[in-house]
C-alpha cells in the first residue's frame, strides 16, 4: 500500500455522486447489497461471452472474496478481466470488499489484493449481503 | 422419508461436463480444495495448556465439544443426506455427499480432541451429559423433526440454521481459549470446521433461495414466517443452553452477542435481512480476532496445523499480471 498515492486518488474524485462497479455471482449476495445501497451501479458480467463492461466515470469497486479460505483465486476472474483493461483501472478510486469472517485471515481478501495491486484504498468490508448497518455506513461513506 | 429412503428417480450417470448450475461446480471445488483431516493438527501440543484450565473450565469445554459432536453427527448422518432427494441437479446431490462426509470428519475430530486431552472415563461422562442435557436434546429434536418432515424447503432452512447458527454457542469456547493463548491447536482445528460450515450454510441457503424464486407469493410468505419462527424457537433454546454452559465462567452475555451475530449471518445465507441491530451483536474484539488468525501466524500447511496459508507480498501491477 502507498498511502500517499491512495490519498491523492481520493482527492481526485470529482464532486457529485460516486458510481459503483461490482461483481456478483449467481448467488447474488453482492448484487443485493449494491441494490440496497442505491447508488448508480454497473455489474461486471458473469460470463466471458457477455459484452465486457467499460467504465466511463470514476468508480468504487465492490468485490466479493472467492476461494473459501485459501489465498489463491480470492479475486473473481471476471473482476481480474475487468481490471486487466488499463482504462478501467485508471478510473478505480477505491474498493469495498465482501466476505465472511468464518474464512479467518482470508476475510475480505479480494478487496485487500485489488487495493494493493491498484494502489487505491480499501474503504470498507462487509459480510455476505451486508446488514442494514453496513448498508447505511457504506452509503454514507460513498455519498459524502 | 421416515418409512422409506427416497431414492433417486431412475438411473442417471452424473456428467460433470454438463453443469447446469455453475455454483455446484464452484462449491464442489471449494469444498474438495478445503479438505482436511484432524490428524493434520498437532493436538497433543495442547496437553500442557489443557492442564492449566480449572476443573470447571475443563468441564465446560468438554461439554461444549460433545454438544458440537452431536450436531455434526446429525448433520452428517441425517441432515445433509435428507437434502439429496430434493436436489435440482445431479451435481447438487454430489455436493451433499461431500457435505455429509465432512460433517462426519468434524464429528470424529472432536473424538481426537477428547482422546488427546481427557481420560476414557471423562469422555464417557461427557457423552452421558450430552444425552441427558435437556436443551441439547431439544435442539436436536427440533431440527430432526424437520429433517424427517415432508417439506424440502423447510429442511433446507433447518439445515442452514444448524450450519450457520446452532454451532456457534459451541464454537465460542475454543475461540475464547485461543484469545487467551490456550488450546491454540484445538482452535486451529475448530477454525477449519468453521470455514467448512460457512460454505455449507452458503450453499444450502442458495439452493433454498433458488426454490423460493419459483414459488408463489403465498408460499414465499409461508417460508419466511416459518424461518423466523424456527429461528426464534431455536434462539430461545440457545440462550438457555448458553446459560447452562457459560454462566459458571461469567461469559454468557458475550456468547449471546456471538449467537445473534451468527443468527444474522444465517438469515443472510437464506436471503433474508439481518434482524439483530449492531448493539445486540457487539461480540468482544478478542473473539473476532481469534476467528482470524493474523499475519503473525504464517503456516506451512504441509507441516503445520494452521487454517491459514502463507501469503505473498504485493508488488506494482502490470497488465500482464492480470492475465490468467
Amino acid at each position: 500500500m502507498a498511502p500517499v498515492t491512495a490519498a491523492r486518488r481520493v482527492a481526485e474524485r470529482p464532486a457529485g455522486q460516486v458510481e459503483i462497479v461490482y461483481f456478483s455471482s449467481v448467488s447474488g449476495n453482492t448484487h443485493r447489497f449494491v441494490t440496497k445501497v442505491g447508488l448508480p451501479a454497473h455489474r461486471i458480467p458473469l460470463h466471458a461471452a457477455d459484452a465486457p463492461l467499460v467504465a466511463r466515470r470514476p468508480y468504487v469497486l465492490v468485490v466479493p472474496t472467492y476461494g473459501g479460505g485459501n489465498s489463491g483465486g480470492a479475486v473473481p476472474k471476471q473482476v481480474i478481466r475487468f481490471l486487466n483493461d488499463p482504462a478501467n483501472r485508471r478510473l478505480l478510486r477505491g474498493v469495498v470488499s465482501a466476505g465472511n469472517t468464518n474464512f479467518g485471515a482470508a476475510y475480505g481478501l479480494a478487496g485487500r489484493i485489488v487495493a494493493a495491486k491498484c494502489r487505491v484504498p480499501l474503504l470498507d468490508t462487509f459480510e455476505l449481503m451486508g446488514t442494514p448497518d453496513d448498508v447505511e455506513r457504506i452509503r454514507e461513506g460513498l455519498s459524502s | 422419508m421416515t418409512d422409506k429412503l427416497a431414492l433417486l428417480r431412475g438411473v442417471q450417470a452424473i456428467n460433470w461436463n454438463r453443469v447446469t448450475d455453475e455454483l455446484d461446480q464452484q462449491v464442489w471445488d471449494r469444498l474438495t480444495g478445503n479438505f482436511w483431516l484432524p490428524e493434520k493438527v498437532p493436538l497433543s501440543n495442547d496437553i500442557s495448556s489443557w492442564r492449566t484450565l480449572k476443573p470447571h473450565e475443563q468441564l465446560m469445554t468438554t461439554r461444549v465439544f460433545t454438544g458440537l459432536t452431536m450436531l455434526d453427527t446429525i448433520q452428517g448422518t441425517v441432515g445433509a443426506v435428507s437434502l439429496i432427494p430434493d436436489a435440482r441437479t445431479p451435481h447438487e446431490e454430489a455436493v451433499y455427499t461431500n457435505i455429509a462426509f465432512m460433517e462426519s470428519v468434524h464429528a470424529k475430530s472432536y473424538s481426537s480432541i477428547f482422546s488427546t486431552l481427557i481420560s476414557t472415563e471423562e469422555i464417557d461422562d461427557a457423552f452421558r451429559w450430552s444425552e441427558e442435557n435437556e436443551r441439547l436434546q431439544r435442539k436436536a429434536r427440533i431440527v430432526l423433526d424437520y429433517y424427517y418432515g415432508d417439506d424440502p424447503e423447510k429442511r433446507k432452512v433447518a439445515s442452514t440454521l444448524l450450519e450457520s447458527f446452532l454451532f456457534y454457542s459451541g464454537f465460542y469456547a475454543p475461540m475464547y481459549w485461543s484469545s487467551h493463548a490456550k488450546l491454540t491447536n484445538t482452535a486451529d482445528l475448530i477454525r477449519l470446521i468453521i470455514r467448512d460450515e460457512a460454505v455449507h450454510g452458503y450453499y444450502i441457503g442458495y439452493k433454498f433461495q433458488q426454490a423460493l424464486r419459483d414459488a408463489s407469493a403465498a408460499r414465499r410468505a409461508e417460508l419466511k414466517d416459518y424461518t423466523l419462527e424456527l429461528l426464534f424457537e431455536l434462539y430461545d433454546n440457545e440462550e438457555s443452553y448458553t446459560e447452562d454452559l457459560y454462566d459458571p465462567l461469567g461469559l454468557t452475555e458475550d456468547v449471546k452477542m456471538f449467537l445473534r451475530y451468527n443468527a444474522n449471518k444465517a438469515l443472510m445465507n437464506l436471503g433474508y435481512e439481518a434482524m439483530f441491530p449492531k448493539p445486540a451483536t457487539a461480540v468482544s474484539p478478542a473473539i473476532m480476532a481469534a476467528l482470524s488468525p493474523g499475519a503473525d501466524e504464517n503456516h506451512d500447511f504441509f507441516s503445520g496445523s494452521g487454517s491459514s496459508y502463507v501469503m505473498g507480498t504485493a508488488v506494482e501491477t502490470e497488465d500482464e499480471d492480470w492475465e490468467f
